[in-house]
């Protein structure tokens, strides 16, 4: 049972960094696809969103072949800095990283595309620096789409499952997250302890679902 | 419009109803090491029983006695270990009587084919330069159990099993050992063969009890007569060369 708290304190350390990570990337990304207008945007845009669409083992198995120690970052890797990346929490991390990273995209570029561009140019007359601008007016206007967008991400790292699996392998304190420790008990016949598992589970599922409540302001409740 | 439509949805729902059905479909949960020879002897099988097809479920064979005992419509189930298979009898899913060992197998400790150091006996692995072995789960996987059990007598577990990268089926701590992930891997001689260019075996590892592979039709198989021929084809010569092909010793 003792391993349940160790599955649930991992799994909200991934979940925890992998939003972290699409916070920056996915806002920063977001303004930038919102912003400026290139050839083949549409592309990259898709190309982005592919995580969210691809089935996870898919990915699982991109990635392993990417940052594995025969793929072309992983070799780089560990022959210049000795790090092997696959079997560590990081790889964990930078799966649930991929996966959830389309949730913040989506959310931030239809957030900012839909801040009134008369508000930034007003900022812009006012003499303030394009980072102020952003910063201060951009951001707030657009924080409750991407607050939601953060929360999904957050949800789908906490649940990731397949490409966790491919490539951090599962070692208890390491990279056996919860749902790869409900799996495992599974198959082991060890139904007690995948009921625990999975009762422990489902009341981080809902603590983080009311806490998330309680942070996005809802309209019906401003107007009452 | 509306007409395409309809087209459409009734060209997919007719396209699902496609699916051939036949006479009789035989489905058998085998251990993961069993793979390719078993996809070798299905055609053989279908051969000598006309309008019917073999319907394989691979897997460690932990995991395929958590879904026959929770009610998974298997006909035949053969395990790579005996313990599996007292599990399975324990819980009346298979009859004694009806048990048999078909094969056996042997235990060894491959290394990635490009790795420069190779452990010359097993105390070798407790060494710092072997940081990553990966070994089948004891609880599910029976490769796992095995290994369990050899190092335990050899009292090595306590050191090595740290250093334990745990795999879900023995084809997936093949998988680990050919992509140079691990430093060595516990396999069966089978599996290693699979991959010559990949993997090469460093050691053959005498078990405390013999690798025999037990197969029975399950007792609530709903094709139990079929279920029947299929575990006694196993024992026949067309079969039995071909899992010696693949490396498989005989029971």
């Amino acid at each position: 049972m003792g391993e349940a708290w160790i599955a649930l304190a991992l799994t909200l350390k991934v979940a925890g960094w992998a939003t972290a990570i699409n916070l920056v990337l996915g806002i920063g990304i977001g303004y930038a696809m919102a912003h400026w207008r290139f050839p083949g945007r549409d592309l990259l845009d898709a190309v982005l969103t592919l995580p969210m669409v691809m089935p996870p083992t898919v990915l699982g198995y991109y990635l392993l072949v990417v940052i594995g120690s025969q793929g072309p970052l992983g070799a780089w890797l560990l022959h210049h800095f000795g790090i092997r990346l696959i079997f560590t929490w990081h790889a964990a991390v930078i799966a649930a990283t991929v996966v959830a990273f389309p949730l913040v995209f989506k959310a931030a570029r239809a957030a900012f595309e839909v801040v009134e561009p008369q508000l930034e140019d007003a900022a812009r007359t006012l003499g303030i620096s394009e980072w102020a601008v952003f910063m201060r007016v951009s951001l707030p206007l657009a924080w409750r789409g991407i607050l939601a967008g953060l929360l999904l991400s957050f949800a789908r790292a906490l649940g990731e499952f397949g490409a966790t699996l491919m490539v951090a392998g599962s070692i208890v304190g390491k990279t056996q997250t919860l749902s790869i420790a409900v799996y495992e008990a599974v198959q082991a016949g060890q139904d007690d302890t995948a009921n625990f598992l999975v009762a422990v589970t489902s009341i981080a599922c809902i603590a983080v679902l009311l806490g998330a409540g309680r942070l996005l302001p809802g309209r019906v409740a401003a107007r009452a | 419009m509306k007409s395409t439509l309809h087209r459409s949805i009734a060209l997919i729902l007719a396209s699902t109803l496609g699916i051939a059905a036949h006479a009789a479909d035989l489905t058998v949960s085998a251990a993961a090491s069993l793979t390719n020879a078993f996809r070798d002897i299905a055609p053989l099988f279908e051969a000598e029983n006309p309008g019917t097809k073999v319907q394989y479920n691979f897997g460690a064979s932990g995991a395929l006695l958590q879904q026959i005992a929770k009610g998974a419509p298997a006909d035949v189930f053969a395990s790579a270990d005996q313990e599996t298979m007292d599990q399975a009898q324990a819980q009346d899913l298979v009859k004694e009587a009806q048990r048999r060992n078909f094969v056996s197998n042997v235990l060894v400790v491959v290394v990635p084919s490009t790795s420069a150091v190779v452990p010359n006996a097993l105390a070798d692995l407790a060494q710092a330069t072997y940081a990553r072995i990966a070994i089948g789960l004891p609880a599910s996987v029976p490769v796992g159990r095995y290994t369990k059990l050899v190092l335990e007598s050899a009292n090595l577990w306590s050191a090595i099993e740290p250093k334990m990268i745990g795999a879900n089926t023995v084809r997936q701590a093949l998988d680990y050992v050919a992509r140079a992930e691990v430093d060595a891997a516990f396999v069966y001689a089978t599996d290693a063969a699979l991959m010559p260019g990949k993997v090469k075996v460093a050691l053959t590892v005498p078990t405390p009890t013999p690798v025999l592979y037990p197969v029975a039709p399950l007792t609530a198989a709903p094709n139990g007569v079929l279920a029947q021929r299929f575990v006694d084809f196993l024992s026949t010569s067309k079969a039995q060369t071909v899992l010696a092909r693949y490396g498989f010793g005989k029971p």
